[in-house]
């Protein structure tokens, strides 16, 4: 017979823990509360160690809550703060795609809502299986109808994101949700519970069996392929409306002063929200658990405590307000009960109906869970897949057909089937959205200012070289950010890796740390958060090591953003930067050869930085047009995407070998149009900044046109470009 | 900025509504004051017209905007309506107008069964309405459209008669997105003052955040007829 505690999740010597803490045989309650705080989605008792890396960097003066709140939040000037995050919800949108994506952009919208800010933009980066796998065709379009029917619902625009297809991802599809948020840097709130006597109250849905371990057993194990559909109940189940109505409310508490402390119920529900509002303020609580307002009256204790029901808020409050609190929760609408009372005993004491179901220390929850420097190994075949170097592929002869044919393929084809399904004008501060290179959103409507975001990872990358993977995602969003103009200030993350019980898995996730770590350092920026996902495998097969980062940066006048299409004929268009034969994990390697092998291009955080700084001098002059990086299919991409985002041609001529020059993928470029009477004062900034700028030729006509070469309508390009997903999923 | 003695327009805010802020702010941008309305109070605060907003009103409980029509603030907007005051429903607010039965028809699922977001060419085809007048009839636009359940459907003596009466204010063009009978974008009713539309023109009124500024025109119509 199995133990309770390794049924829910408990290694022996953790049970063994939780007996010396408590002095006693826990009760059942008590077990599940450790199961799902000690759970590894909660406790981070894998990735930890390796962490601290991040809080070790330079002091930032932009940060005003950092690593170990619900979300980093940034001094944006002018008396606003922004708030940002990107969480996974990977498991449940395998198992049930169109709730678990759902629920996963209302679990990241209540964090930005937990810190004190109005949410006001989602992104969604997403990776499947192949694009024609069958699995793929029963994931994919419940995930996109998920995330645009919560997102949608709660009016977010949805500004940006990615979709991905490798064969890596069958069986695991990755669903993150990036949510931002903007307050008055003073009603910046924190997850602390002050002042004995303070009332806990709970605000929002009624809490029902939904979710239940949903963190121990969904997020923290590794699927064994048959345990899907079965999972489901572990599934939370999402209400949009619920969630709307609990936004106004909570933020028309902020606005009231009636707040001392709010914290978002998500994984492992009302139990994190205890005993981590607890642990934070250094108090005890007590909590008379048959309060809390039940869509199932038969619910036991500890399902009433580990329940990851949605839409819920716990808030601290002064006894004196907490007429008052509950009153403006009425008129949103919103249930808001009274379950609890600040103590200093220091102790979680929870009760129902008079017997005492739980009495434990909050921070032995919180913070005291255990910490585990797993072993790590150096992947055994990672020597052999670098010496399979790209080199010895075959090279097209018939380039016109092979940019053709990589506009069309399923990772460089056109979004817009995705993103088609999102609102991204509701809230009406969208000045760009997918598919521009970064989302940006107007927080000021006087000043203009403005943040722009951009979601990056590559798993080919970092399965040929964590270390450089995780620079070479950093250095992607960056880019993104820098082409409109924006200034980056800050980075999160969203860790997706598989069981950090594999040793080489372990080495990835060390390596992919230490390189995002010590390229935020290079660049100069915080890490304001972020979240590990482990245990994305099927069966023994994890999937590629995947850091997605996000890069924020700020926008003084959003009206002088740089977009990335082509516009006005007679611009001259310029190469910006240096290509070398890097086709190592390279889009065209895969998407013709299916081939992976050799080293991923090499990062030049210097050069990214060098040319950050001359987009954003070149945009405030009014030098640009138009800016585009370079990344996933080299320039042959960047040319097709620049040419069809408003149907305007452009007639280039290469440098050099012309399959080079379109396919390589080359870090720290861009493609920028200069409109006439620029070039002079362009070329200036560019030697300035130290950048190598070629010029590629002029924009204009109906054809993608490379001298001496080939001549593609657009009309064709745009048939192959649009008509891949459509094909696929109706 | 409004101006002293600018035109007042109520935008109402159901619980749900979204776009009830961007409404807010294309009648400011076109030069009158908007005046928020609470779904709960019936009281209309002198306005001279209502804008029903874009959003899930009540989170689309029992049909799209099935529950917005009980809303007190409806029945004077009803009442007020039937006396001539302009009121024009975008998307949600057309599908509240038509429960409401001040338009006739309903709005279904679109016909891909998946919510859409677009640029969408429209034309216009009636300017005898209080919030078409700045329009030229045959006149193209591009205003954004976003929705689940856009697709318009009437019976075919009633389709009729609005193509006859003239009352189909917009209609799609290149696509018809969600499945409308006749590729139906907006109607009127007999008198043209209120206009149901299921494209949103309070995207478009500012180039920086939508595809141009084509739909403010329905807002300049109305101040006009407003003065």
């Amino acid at each position: 017979m199995t133990e309770a505690y390794a049924e829910l999740g408990l290694r022996p010597d953790e049970y063994q823990r939780i007996r010396d803490i408590l002095g006693r045989t826990p009760f059942d309650a008590e077990l599940a509360m450790y199961a799902v705080m000690w759970s590894e989605h909660c406790s981070y008792k894998s990735s930890k160690v390796h962490l601290r890396q991040f809080g070790d960097l330079p002091a930032s003066d932009v940060l005003l809550a950092g690593i170990g709140e619900n979300a980093g939040v940034v001094d944006v000037g002018s008396g606003l703060a922004v708030t940002f995050k990107v969480e996974s919800h990977n498991h449940p949108s395998y198992v049930e795609p169109y709730q678990g994506a759902a629920t996963g952009v209302g679990g990241i919208v209540r964090d930005i809502l937990a810190m004190g800010a109005r949410p006001v933009a989602v992104m969604d980066p997403l990776r499947f299986g192949d694009a024609d796998a069958p699995d793929t065709r029963r994931v994919l379009p419940g995930v996109v109808a998920g995330i645009g029917g919560y997102g949608n619902c709660l009016g977010l625009p949805n500004v940006g994101g990615e979709v991905v297809f490798d064969p890596s991802y069958a069986g695991n599809p990755l669903v993150n949700a990036l949510c931002v948020g903007v307050l008055p840097r003073e009603r910046l709130q924190l997850a602390r519970a002050t002042g004995v006597g303070n009332r806990v109250v709970l605000l929002g849905a009624l809490t029902g069996r939904d979710g239940i371990g949903g963190v121990s057993v969904l997020a923290s194990a590794t699927f064994d392929g048959a345990g899907g559909p079965a999972n489901r109940p572990s599934v939370q189940v999402g209400d949009p409306f619920t969630e709307k109505m609990l936004i106004e409310c909570c933020l028309d508490l902020y606005d009231r002063g009636l707040v001392s402390g709010i914290q978002d119920l998500g994984g492992a529900g009302l139990t994190c929200g205890l005993s981590e509002t607890a642990a934070k303020g250094g108090v005890g609580m007590r909590v008379e658990l048959e309060r809390v307002p039940l869509r199932e009256p038969s619910m036991e204790p500890l399902e009433v405590l580990t329940s990851e029901s949605q839409e819920r808020m716990l808030a601290i409050v002064p006894p004196s307000d907490a007429d008052e609190v509950l009153a403006v929760a009425e008129k949103w609408g919103v249930v808001a009960t009274v379950i609890g009372t600040v103590t200093d005993s220091g102790r979680l004491v929870v009760t129902w109906h008079g017997d005492v179901v739980a009495d434990v220390p909050p921070g032995s929850l919180a913070d005291d869970g255990p910490v585990y420097d797993r072993p790590r190994a150096r992947p055994a075949d990672l020597d052999l897949l670098r010496v399979d170097d790209p080199s010895a592929l075959p090279r097209p002869t018939d380039l016109r057909a092979a940019v053709l044919r990589l506009a069309g393929s399923p990772n460089l084809c056109s979004r817009r089937w995705v993103t088609d399904q999102y609102d991204r004008y509701v809230l009406g501060n969208t000045v760009l959205a997918q598919p521009d290179d970064a989302g940006i959103v107007r927080l000021d409507e006087e000043s203009g200012l403005g943040v722009a975001l951009s979601l990056d990872g590559n798993g080919r990358y970092s399965r040929l070289d964590p270390y450089a993977g995780a620079q070479l995602a950093l250095a992607e969003a960056y880019r993104n950010v820098a082409v409109t103009g924006a200034r980056p200030i800050a980075v999160t993350n969203c860790l997706n890796f598989g069981s950090p019980e594999d040793p080489e898995v372990m080495w990835q996730f060390a390596e992919s740390v230490r390189g995002l770590a010590d390229g935020c350092r290079a660049l100069g920026l915080p890490v304001t958060g972020g979240n590990v996902s482990f245990y994305n495998a099927t069966g023994d097969v994890a999937i590629h090591p995947t850091p997605v980062v996000g890069v924020l940066g700020v926008l003084d006048d959003v009206a002088r953003r740089t977009p990335m299409g082509f516009r006005f004929p007679g611009d001259a268009v310029y190469l910006l930067g240096t290509t070398r034969e890097d086709f190592g994990g390279s889009e065209w390697a895969w998407a013709e050869h299916r081939h992976l092998g050799g080293r991923p291009p090499g990062v030049d955080l210097a050069a990214e930085r060098r040319l950050a700084e001359l987009c954003a001098a070149a945009g405030h002059d009014g030098l640009l047009s138009s800016a585009h990086d370079l990344s996933d299919g080299g320039l042959a991409q960047a040319l097709v995407e620049c040419c069809l985002r408003h149907g305007v041609g452009v007639a280039v001529r290469l440098p050099g070998d012309p399959f080079l020059a379109l396919f390589a993928e080359s870090v720290a470029r861009a493609v920028v149009a200069v409109p006439p009477g620029g070039a002079a004062a362009f070329s200036r900034l560019c030697a300035e900044a130290d950048v190598q700028v070629t010029r590629l030729g002029k924009v204009g006509g109906e054809t993608l046109d490379v001298e001496g070469s080939f001549s593609l309508p657009l009309t064709e390009l745009r048939d192959a470009h649009e008509s891949t997903l459509p094909k696929l999923y109706g | 900025m409004p101006t002293a003695g600018a035109a007042r327009v109520g935008v109402v805010t159901f619980p749900g509504s979204l776009d009830d802020r961007d409404a807010q702010r294309a009648v400011r941008h076109a030069g009158g004051e908007a005046v928020p309305l609470c779904h709960a109070d019936p009281g209309l605060h002198g306005v001279g017209a209502v804008l029903l907003p874009g959003g899930f009103s009540y989170g689309d409980d029992l049909r799209c905007g099935a529950i917005a029509r009980f809303a007190p603030v409806m029945r004077s907007v009803a009442d007020a309506a039937r006396g001539g005051l302009p009121v024009l429903g975008i998307c949600n607010g057309f599908q509240i107008l038509c429960e409401a039965h001040l338009l006739p028809g309903a709005l279904m699922r679109n016909t891909g069964r998946r919510f859409t977001c677009l640029d969408q060419r429209l034309r216009i085809e009636s300017n005898r309405t209080a919030w078409t007048s700045a329009y030229d009839e045959g006149q193209r636009v591009v205003v954004p459209l976003k929705n689940g359940e856009g697709c318009y459907l009437a019976d075919e003596p009633t389709l009729d008669e609005l193509e006859a009466q003239g009352r189909v204010v917009a209609r799609y063009l290149d696509v018809n997105p969600n499945g409308s009978a006749r590729a139906i974008a907006g109607i009127a009713n007999a008198q043209g003052n209120v206009v149901g539309l299921m494209p949103h023109p309070e995207h478009a009124t500012d180039p920086l955040t939508g595809p141009g500024d084509d739909g403010l025109g329905f807002f300049v119509s109305l101040l006009k007829a407003l003065v």
